[in-house]
């Protein structure tokens, strides 16, 4: 994983509350083997119309919205399905974080695992976001901040190890192998066994 | 020694299944004693672990099955099925190819042990109180009903836990659900989980883990439990838990994976001490009075948006409810009961099991399926389908002019073949009513299988309670 350390960019704002992982990407594209080229069909049943046809009303489909590398969302993104074709969808699509009020559990694990930033910031400051479109917005992985285009700054939680990790592009499966004296011992000691 | 605080159940579990514990800055490294794999979430994980010359550490913890994109279409033997779509058939031989290859055994296209993840965990008995069960699937929080401690993962955490057996993870907050009171007839364990869900919300388990307790849920039998903690993602939580109790006990022994003969009783005296103590502190507690529950509709695009079967639907929301009920085309302020349904899916691992088919077959039984509506009846696993199949069960449906199918996911997802058309409404037993989960533009309403079954008669949203 490469390192993630800063970003700047405009925001896309989907003001949505419970955007699930169905949405961000439909079941009937998940037969993919490989994590590549599934940006195509994000939010794909919102983004095109039943004849294939681009729905030049959805957000991401207006001119204003390309390069946005930051999504805006409304409380609850990312509910529903484990399927972690959601986050690498949204990364191959180009979008590098995601902010919203409420980021659900699972989503946010996997976003993490693949150096998409999920962003939980309070109601207020979602408020400002989702009244201001395509507002301009920093975000600092080493100290957790994002600057709006007014010059707030507003702190964001994130666990100390995830932001280690996307700083260092630490890869955890690396992480976890370290432990292989441990995880031997534990199965040698434990009481009963699976 | 000073006495240890009162802990719950899920705090039991965890801390047992810690190999190092969790600090401000590192997440604990969690055991893992059960991986259930499926043919969607896998391939990447596999190939993360070819790429690095990585084994697969524990394959004798991991459970292989097939079902997201497996057709449910009847066939002679199993051997006969075909994949719909050349990619979801590429996914299915990557599959064989990934278990073959690292020494997991696959319950294959011709195995009679094949069916849905979540439903051949508990039935083979590898499911048990006290484990820590994942699957790169949501719905893992089913396995909560015995008392492990089940939740969904991503795929890179299945490559985690295919290599080392663990995964990193924080440990969660706690939710205690109490469920009081019997339930009335006709009120079914979907019924309460989507009530519970329409009182808490859709994110109102987030960070969570919820224990359920209260009479309902202590008189209820495995598989409504199974129904109950299914859902609990549903409602944002990761796991759901019930503590193992008779019920548990008697449903285990005897099955191909439980424990046998000493190893059995040793496990009993081990599960028997799986409960929340005395005084065990929740984060949050929530109570739902279970004698006032109604069998329950959706009707909205979140599980959430839930009213008992005979109220109107709010006449007015948030912005979410004006997309939901556009989309759902359905009047705002009115009941559902006069909404035309054109499919009705009785299945999935909310509710495929022998008791959901049952009941939905005491409706079904010497009645007829509406004009113009389609029915489907699919079992969980091809065990359930025999078990079925020995009661008469098939022919009951399958007179009331309902179809009868191989297992699997089937209409729940809509990536097999079996798909809700666009614009069409669909009465299911499933658990998401999302935008097009059963298909492209397809419009769900989730309930009870008794609730199906009713509907699928009347042809509309139907109260089961006068046919029981
Ligand atoms: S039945 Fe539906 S919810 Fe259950 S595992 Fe299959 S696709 Fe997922």
């Amino acid at each position: 994983m490469n390192p993630v350390t800063r970003i700047q960019s405009r925001t896309v704002v989907m003001a949505n509350t419970d955007i699930d992982t169905d949405q961000i990407i439909p079941a009937r594209y998940l037969t993919t083997t490989t994590r590549e080229g599934l940006g195509k069909h994000l939010f794909n049943d919102w983004r095109y119309r039943a004849d294939g046809s681009l729905n030049d009303d959805f957000i991401l489909n207006k001119p204003d919205s390309a390069g946005c590398q930051v999504l805006v969302a409304g409380r609850n993104f990312g509910c529903g399905s484990s399927r972690e074709h959601a986050p690498w969808a949204l990364i191959d699509f180009g979008i590098a974080a995601v902010i919203s009020s409420e980021i659900a559990d699972i989503f946010r694990s996997n976003a993490l695992k693949n150096g998409l930033l999920p962003i939980v910031v309070d109601e207020n400051t979602l408020n400002w976001l989702l009244d201001h479109p395509y507002a301009e917005v920093v975000i600092d992985v080493a100290d957790s901040t994002l600057t709006l285009a007014d010059g707030t700054t507003v702190n964001y939680p994130i666990d100390r190890f995830a932001r280690y990790c996307l700083l260092e592009g630490i890869d955890q499966l690396g992480y976890l192998q370290k432990r292989q004296n441990e995880i031997r011992q534990f199965e040698e000691n434990r009481s009963w066994t699976p | 020694m000073s006495a240890i605080h009162p802990r719950t159940l899920y705090e039991k579990v965890w801390s047992e299944h810690l190999v190092v514990d969790e600090t401000a800055d590192a997440p604990a490294v969690l055991y893992i004693d059960l991986h259930l794999i499926h043919e969607v979430t896998t391939p990447q994980a596999f190939s993360l672990l070819d790429q690095r010359g990585l084994p697969v550490r524990r394959p004798d913890l991991t459970l292989a099955t097939m079902d997201h994109s497996t057709p449910t279409t009847p066939v002679r033997t199993l051997k006969d099925l075909q994949i719909v779509g050349a990619d979801a058939a590429a996914q299915v031989v990557k599959m064989q190819d990934n278990c073959r290859q690292f020494g997991i055994k696959l319950l294959d296209f011709d195995s009679d042990q094949r069916g849905i993840v979540h439903v051949i965990g508990p039935e083979l008995g590898a499911t048990q109180p006290g484990k820590t069960i994942v699957c790169g699937d949501s719905h893992t929080s089913t396995h909560g009903a015995f008392g492990a401690l089940a939740f969904g993962i991503g795929t890179t955490e299945v490559a985690h836990v295919l290599a080392t057996q663990c995964l990193l993870q924080r440990k969660a907050r706690t939710l205690l659900i109490e469920i009081t009171g019997d339930l009335q007839k006709g009120v079914t364990a979907k019924d309460v989980i989507l009530a519970t869900i329409g009182q808490i919300g859709v994110n109102g388990g987030t960070g969570h883990v919820i224990e359920y307790r209260g009479e309902a849920i202590s008189s209820m039998d495995m598989d409504a439990r199974m129904t109950i903690c299914n859902m609990s993602i549903e409602a944002g939580a990761r796991a759901g838990l019930i503590a193992p109790d008779d019920t548990t006990i008697n449903y285990l022994r005897d099955r191909p994976r439980a424990p046998k003969n000493s190893q059995w009783d040793a496990a009993v005296t081990r599960w028997r001490k799986l409960c929340s103590d005395d005084g065990a502190r929740f984060d949050k507690v929530v109570t739902v009075n279970g004698t006032a529950l109604e069998p329950m509709v959706t009707f909205g695009t979140n599980p959430g948006m839930v009213v008992p079967i005979n109220e109107p639907i709010p006449r007015d929301g948030d912005a979410g409810f004006k997309k939901a009920i556009e989309y759902m085309q359905i009047t705002p302020g009115k009941p559902l009961s006069d909404a035309r349904v054109d499919v009705v899916f009785i299945g999935s691992c909310t509710n495929s099991r022998i008791s959901d088919l049952q009941q939905a077959a005491s409706i079904l039984e010497g009645r007829k399926v509406a004009e113009g509506v389609r029915a489907l009846v699919v079992p969980g696993s091809q065990q359930i389908k025999r078990e079925a199949e020995s009661m008469g069960l098939d022919r009951i449906f399958e007179q009331a002019g309902a179809e009868w199918r191989e297992s699997g996911c089937s209409m729940c997802l809509g990536m097999n073949g079996d798909t809700v058309p666009t614009g069409k409404l669909s009465v299911s037993t499933s658990n998401r009513n999302f935008e097009g989960r059963q298909g492209k533009g397809s419009r769900t309403i989730l309930a009870s299988p008794l609730t199906a079954a009713a509907s699928a008669i009347e042809g509309r949203v139907a109260d089961p309670r006068p046919y029981l």
